[in-house]
């Protein structure tokens, strides 16, 4: 990383056209691929917002009380309402591209794409419902 | 010609941490968002009663999963990001300092959560 190209005196300066900030507006594949990449905030956001639940849980009833009404906070809310779409555009997006990821091969034949999506999502729904059951019982 | 950059060895070890992480968040994370983020403060649904819900959070199967997912979702956000900030703002020349304050977040991060998962 630190490697740096020699320049000779009076070298004409390259030819390299700057993009705008913005490059990725106006077309939807690049819109999608910058919400793709800024899903990655809120994943980190709610490792954070995790540790804080498990933290006050640990300390007492009223302690998780305090929880519960700290994310009812408007402010709260709104960044989780965001959060929840970003998480789920990631987890959506993830699945999508895993046969691309994965090139599985039962015997000789490879395993179709559709398949590989389809086992993710299948994953998906079963630990999401062994989340609910596990909080909701 | 500009000389091909030097590989740098531990590339694919963030990538597969990259990579898990990102498995991992995209499994567990929507279902507990929606839980804690959205339909309890919202009243969809009830609350996880508080005894079960510590002795869910005290139990160590729970506290070893959730330092993995932690860990690793953190790495994910690190790699992630740090793309994000090459592409998005195109801040190329400020490599070192964006390597440090992503994978440096994401070490004070996965010690904080080990320091927490383990004291509780």
């Amino acid at each position: 990383m630190t490697h740096q190209p020699i320049y000779r005196d009076y070298h004409p300066r390259w030819l390299r056209p700057r993009m705008s900030t913005y490059w990725w507006l106006g077309k939807w594949p690049y819109v999608k691929f910058i919400l793709r990449e800024l899903s990655s905030i809120f994943v980190a956001w709610f490792v954070v917002y995790l540790l804080v639940m498990v933290y006050m849980v640990s300390r007492g009833e009223s302690s998780y009380r305090d929880f519960l009404n700290l994310s009812a906070n408007p402010v709260m809310l709104t960044v989780n309402v965001i959060a929840f779409f970003f998480i789920t555009f990631h987890a959506l997006t993830w699945f999508a591209v895993a046969p691309q990821a994965i090139v599985a091969h039962i015997g000789k034949k490879k395993v179709p794409a559709i398949l590989i999506a389809a086992a993710h999502y299948g994953a998906w729904v079963v630990v999401s419902a062994l989340i609910f059951w596990l909080l909701l019982r | 010609m500009i000389a091909r950059k030097r590989e740098r060895p531990i590339e694919p070890l963030l990538w597969m941490l990259f990579s898990a992480g990102g498995m991992a968040s995209a499994l567990l994370f929507p279902a507990l968002v929606f839980l804690f983020g959205l339909a309890f403060p919202l009243g969809w649904l009830p609350p996880t009663h508080y005894e079960h819900l510590r002795a869910l959070v005290l139990h160590p199967l729970t506290r070893l999963v959730l330092f993995g997912v932690c860990m690793l979702s953190l790495f994910h956000w690190a790699h992630r990001f740090k793309y994000t900030l090459y592409d998005g703002l195109q801040v190329q020349h400020l490599n070192e300092l964006i390597n440090a304050f992503c994978y440096g977040g994401a070490i004070v991060g996965t010690m904080v959560a080990g320091y927490v998962l383990a004291t509780l």
